[in-house]
């Protein structure tokens, strides 16, 4: 019998949802992080251990770890520092597992990189030297590394999303770094700048499973599939309520399966349209749509979904999983097509990520 | 005779908030230590319990925005020199939402 788990970030400390394989009860633990806000959390399968993402305005950022599945968390930032008299990193914002190592990004932006399970950080001193650095541009929530890819064959491939510099690349484990964001817009640039080289305002990537070319990018401006490692970019956005959301997933094993949660508009309170919540579904790389409703509130639903705060499981049946703004976590069991609650009342949710622990 | 010595640190007195003491299991609200100034302070509570100096401080180097420390009553940075006997307490500011 295999145990799920559901790994929720939120303003006020990280919570797990845990069920048996069906996926229709769950329990709820938490709050960990002494309540601190925890931006991403995530299992690394190598290890089991889970690591929470955070910063906490009085103490900073660190990196909470638990390697009893929750029960007890320590937390370290050491190394997670620039250089003396540069902006300090205010809070951690994601986290990536890769094969023991742990890449964690931080605001201001930058990439830093554990061998130890996330005691001690160095950082990938490449990316903030890369030319275009002076230029980067904060998005709402600040100048931030929130979106981490790591080729899973190759962990010297990494792909980074900063808000709003864009998508980089590397190649060569963050020597050296590229931009990767040719056909996505910026329009909230002049006309005739709407295509730049980077200033992008990327709101999440996430790689296909079992195609190491081919990512889903979720922007404030449109919704993008790349077949040639973020080289270039082609909208999906036809068939969708609006070019605006947050969060992407990728399913388990099938990579022309990604779900969005488009919101009603960056100018319109960041809402669900019309007030009803859907997951959209393709099942075709981004050519068409469906809109999952069932089970989710279709009247008076004031809320939105940050941009880590969906994720699919890797059951068959894949399990999908989004928590909201407003302190919801939602699950479905049969790879989107039905819906139930799992918990309410949370803090504002930041980010879900799943574990399976196999019996 | 004798030959003169550079005075060494003389012992404080450090109340800690309850928030931070609670990241740190085995750490105390009140402790004594000896520090002459704010800096030889945060190190010395840094080796009582590995990892409270970034809790503390930024890499600016600086007292962190919203930690207020009081030494004597008057709020201190990390030059600041702690007179032998200072009573220095350190305070989480009102933030957050």
């Amino acid at each position: 019998m295999a145990k799920v788990m559901v790994l929720v970030g939120t303003k006020k400390g990280a919570f797990i949802a845990e069920s048996d394989e069906a996926r229709k009860d769950w329990s709820l633990r938490g709050p960990f992080c002494n309540t601190w806000p925890i931006h991403h959390v995530i299992a690394d399968p190598a290890t089991g251990a889970i690591h929470g993402a955070g910063g906490n305005e009085w103490f900073g950022p660190a990196i909470w770890t638990s390697k009893d599945l929750g029960e007890t968390w320590t937390h370290s930032s050491q190394g997670l520092a620039y250089e003396a008299g540069k902006e300090p990193v205010s809070a951690a914002w994601s986290v990536a597992p890769r094969d023991g190592e742990l890449y964690v990004g931080v605001q201001p932006a930058g990439l830093f990189r554990s061998d130890d399970g996330g005691a001690t950080w160095t950082h990938i001193e490449g990316l903030r030297d890369h030319p275009s650095r002076p230029h980067w541009n904060e998005g709402g929530a600040g100048l931030i590394l929130h979106s981490i890819v790591v080729d899973p064959e190759d962990s010297r491939r990494i792909w980074v999303g900063i808000s709003a510099a864009g998508v980089f690349f590397t190649e060569d484990g963050g020597k050296s770094w590229e931009p990767r964001n040719r056909g996505t817009r910026a329009d909230f640039m002049p006309e005739g700048q709407r295509y730049p080289e980077f200033g992008q305002c990327v709101h999440n990537i996430v790689m296909a499973p079992g195609m190491r070319n081919r990512l889903y990018q979720q922007n404030h401006c449109g919704m993008y599939v790349s077949d040639d490692g973020g080289k270039s970019w082609d909208s999906i956005e036809a068939g969708l309520p609006s070019d605006f959301g947050f969060p992407a997933a990728s399913h388990p094993r099938d990579p022309d399966t990604v779900y969005l949660i488009p919101l009603n508009g960056a100018a319109e309170g960041r809402f669900v349209p019309d007030a009803k919540a859907a997951v959209w579904r393709s099942r075709d790389g981004g050519r068409n749509w469906e809109a999952k409703r069932a089970g989710l509130p279709q009247r008076n639903a004031f809320f939105g979904v940050l941009r880590q705060a969906m994720a699919a499981d890797r059951r068959e049946p894949a399990g999908v999983y989004f928590g909201t703004s407003s302190g919801t976590l939602f699950a479905s069991a049969d790879e989107g097509d039905t819906w139930i609650t799992v918990a309410e009342h949370l803090p504002t949710v930041h980010s879900v990520e799943t574990l399976v622990l196999d019996r | 005779m004798a030959t003169m010595r550079e005075a060494g640190p003389a012992t404080i007195a450090v109340h800690l908030p309850g928030a931070l003491v609670d990241l740190f299991p085995g750490s105390r609200r009140h402790v004594e230590l000896k520090a002459r100034d704010v800096r030889e302070m945060v190190d010395a509570l840094n080796r009582l319990w590995p990892g409270m100096r970034d809790r503390l401080c930024d890499t600016t180097p600086a007292v962190r925005r919203h930690i207020n420390v009081f030494v004597d009553g008057e709020r201190a940075r990390l030059d600041t020199p702690l007179p032998p006997g200072s009573d220095v307490y350190v305070l989480t500011a009102i933030s957050g939402g």
